[in-house]
């Protein structure tokens, strides 16, 4: 699904390496975390993949399904079937959540040669969808994230990905800012999207949210590289003992 | 030897080229005193300060320069499924023929020339009064100017709530039309009246209302101006607002090379609201784009409430121009008195200048007043663009949410949309040309 090979990422205002060389595979149907102290570029990796400017990337490549993501627009890797959840989703004044999802869904199937959703089945997907992650109605006639809390954003995102369906999920600590019940109820609604023919990407610092969401592999990212991977076993080890030992074993 | 000749100047060439309509003596009394006035001033030049950031050359010029005729192709007219009373200038000359019968359940209405020539009448208290009264303290030659020579018009009074809008539909035939109109607008004690106007009127426009809301009524004004990219527009709106009257106005205007509105809001009784707003877009890639909106609202009356909110997007050059005023009075307390100008700047050749005034002279008032200037939001709009909203699309998304609080302005659901569609349309277009 997810091919990252030797991906090596430098700011492209200053002369400053974040990633250094990546590589990193997710299939189809499985779901991987990756954790890491800060700094170690984890939201670096998700904002490259999605195509966020400021980045330029010296080495390596990255593919979905085969396709070269680097060199798309960032609407055609989602059209591609890539989603980023964001740590921080951004506030829109003026775009109502409603329009904003219906015209993201309806650009996406254009652009992939399908035929619109009808305003109809549209607004009963998702209110379906919204009443899952407990988003009133009042929520998707507001504008986009404004005034929404922390929780709430977070919700958002988890409902814009169940709408637009993508291939290949990442998530961006979305944990952070979320109390015990909202955690619960972004899990649930990532586990409900989990599918044979759909990836996961998680980045967190915390293994709790690996209790709500089971990752197949974790990986150890420091520095700009993946320095270890593993079973669901290695989110504990961090969680009992820190990176110190590992990054430590793997100097 | 032959003398040398004087070089006639701008003033004389303009008034030569212009004829005072006959009619009741009071109405050439209040023409010639418009002259009057106008003579003491002289046309706007380049060096006047309210002229700073425009060029009055073009609308005082003798003649009108050629302006080309838009031709909307298959696009739905503006207020089209809105029930409303027509009445048709083209080129700025009434035409009985392609309007609605003259009559309507709640108010009177009659053409500018049928007012003016009759002894008796309502409008003699209003012609070129508001008018002269708002060339204090800043002069407005052209609306002095307008008065003097106004050749048509429309002249409404509401008595009680008007069964529907009047629509006032300027239809531009004549590439060199050279049009002077002047509406008077009178809302009884307790009516309601809702004006509505499109159409660009002629290659070049002066275009004033007097309107006078009497304690209690409500007075809605939307306008479009015309999309012909050459077309030239002086327009004046002289208000007067009694107490707990609501006076609202909202303009749009897309495209047209030289447009100055002016607005001169005085609000006379207490508890009263007056609200006025624009959304302006040009883009110079399509023709030469200069908008200038130019505001002063008096607060002369205790609890009154003011609004202005215009909203510019301008691009390829487009320019745009704010200058807006709120004057509070000795003894108008307890105002609430709100600018805000703001312009989205498509790129980095177009440019915005504003001018926001405040003077207040009582002390138990809020005023605010805000400008800014600014490009699209780079990280909103990569948030949309990461859920598949194409660029443009996504653009288009955020320049309507820079507008919304502008068009939130209109009060009626029905025209809010209309006016909505039309500003889409136009983003639309471009995205495909």
């Amino acid at each position: 699904m997810l091919e990252i090979k030797g991906l090596a990422v430098k700011l492209e205002e200053e002369d400053k390496q974040i990633l250094k060389g990546v590589d990193l595979t997710v299939d189809a149907g499985s779901v991987h975390a990756i954790m890491g102290p800060n700094g170690s570029g984890k939201s670096t990796l998700s904002y490259v993949l999605a195509g966020r400017g400021g980045y330029a990337v010296t080495e390596g490549s990255a593919t979905l399904g085969g396709v070269d993501l680097l060199d798309m627009d960032v609407e055609a890797r989602a059209a591609a079937g890539l989603f980023l959840a964001f740590q921080y989703p951004v506030e829109i004044p003026g775009v109502s959540n409603m329009v904003f999802l219906r015209t993201a869904v309806n650009a996406q199937r254009k652009s992939r040669g399908e035929p619109e959703m009808s305003a109809g089945d549209f607004l009963k997907a998702i209110r379906a969808r919204a009443k899952e992650l407990q988003i009133d109605a009042d929520m998707l006639k507001r504008p986009v994230n404004v005034g929404f809390s922390g929780g709430e954003k977070k919700r958002n995102e988890i409902l814009q990905m169940a709408m637009l369906e993508p291939k290949m999920c990442i998530l961006d600590e979305t944990d952070s800012g979320l109390d015990v019940d909202a955690m619960k109820l972004v899990s649930d609604g990532v586990n409900a999207l989990r599918d044979a023919g759909r990836g996961f990407l998680v980045i967190t610092h915390y293994q709790r949210l690996l209790d709500h969401i089971r990752p197949d592999v974790v990986h150890i990212m420091a520095d700009g590289r993946i320095v270890k991977s593993g079973g669901p076993e290695l989110a504990l080890d961090v969680e009992q003992n820190g990176y110190a030992d590992i990054l430590a074993e793997v100097a | 030897m032959a003398a040398p000749q004087a070089k006639p100047d701008a003033m004389e060439l303009r008034l030569a080229a212009l004829e005072m309509p006959g009619g009741a003596p009071w109405a050439l009394a209040a023409r010639r005193d418009a002259l009057a006035r106008l003579r003491q001033t002289g046309l706007p030049g380049k060096r006047d300060e309210y002229w700073r950031y425009t060029d009055p050359s073009s609308l005082t010029q003798a003649s009108a320069p050629r302006a080309a005729i838009f031709k909307p192709e298959d696009e739905v007219p503006l207020f089209r499924d809105i029930d409303r009373l027509k009445v048709v200038f083209v080129d700025g000359v009434f035409s009985a023929e392609k309007s609605d019968d003259l009559a309507m359940a709640g108010i009177e209405i009659e053409c500018l020339s049928g007012a003016l020539s009759r002894d008796i009448h309502w409008a003699r208290e209003l012609y070129g009064q508001r008018e002269a009264a708002g060339q204090d303290p800043v002069a407005r030659p052209l609306a002095a100017l307008n008065t003097a020579f106004a050749s048509d018009g429309i002249v409404i009074r509401a008595v009680a709530k008007a069964a529907k809008p009047v629509a006032l539909i300027y239809l531009h035939r004549d590439e060199t039309s050279d049009a002077i109109l002047h509406h008077l607008v009178r809302v009884e004690p307790g009516a309601e009246l809702t004006v509505l106007e499109v159409g660009p009127a002629a290659a070049r426009i002066n275009k004033c209302m007097e309107v006078d809301v009497a304690e209690g009524g409500a007075f809605h004004h939307v306008r479009a101006q015309g999309r012909d990219h050459e077309r030239r527009a002086v327009t004046h709106v002289f208000a007067r607002v009694g107490a707990e009257a609501l006076y609202k106005s909202f303009t749009t205007t897309a495209n047209g090379v030289m447009t100055r509105n002016e607005h001169v809001i005085d609000i006379v009784g207490d508890h009263a609201t007056a609200h006025v707003a624009g959304c302006a877009l040009g883009d110079g890639a399509t023709g030469a784009f200069h908008h200038d909106d130019t505001v002063f609202i008096t607060h002369d009356a205790v609890g009154c409430e003011s609004r202005q909110v215009f909203k510019k997007v301008l691009r390829n050059g487009a320019e745009g121009v704010f200058q807006g005023k709120i004057l509070v009075k000795v003894g108008a307390q307890k105002t609430d008195g709100y600018q805000i100008s703001q312009s989205l700047l498509l790129d980095d050749d177009s440019s915005f200048q504003a001018k926001p005034e405040l003077e207040i002279y009582a002390d138990d008032v809020i005023c605010s007043h805000g400008s800014t200037t600014g490009a699209i939001d780079e990280t909103a709009l990569f948030y949309l663009r990461s859920r598949g909203v194409p660029t443009e699309v996504a653009t288009d998304l955020l320049v309507l949410a820079f507008l919304a609080e502008a068009i939130e302005e209109i009060a009626d659901a029905a025209l809010r949309e209309d006016i909505a569609a039309r500003l889409e349309e136009w983003l639309a277009r471009r995205r495909q040309g």
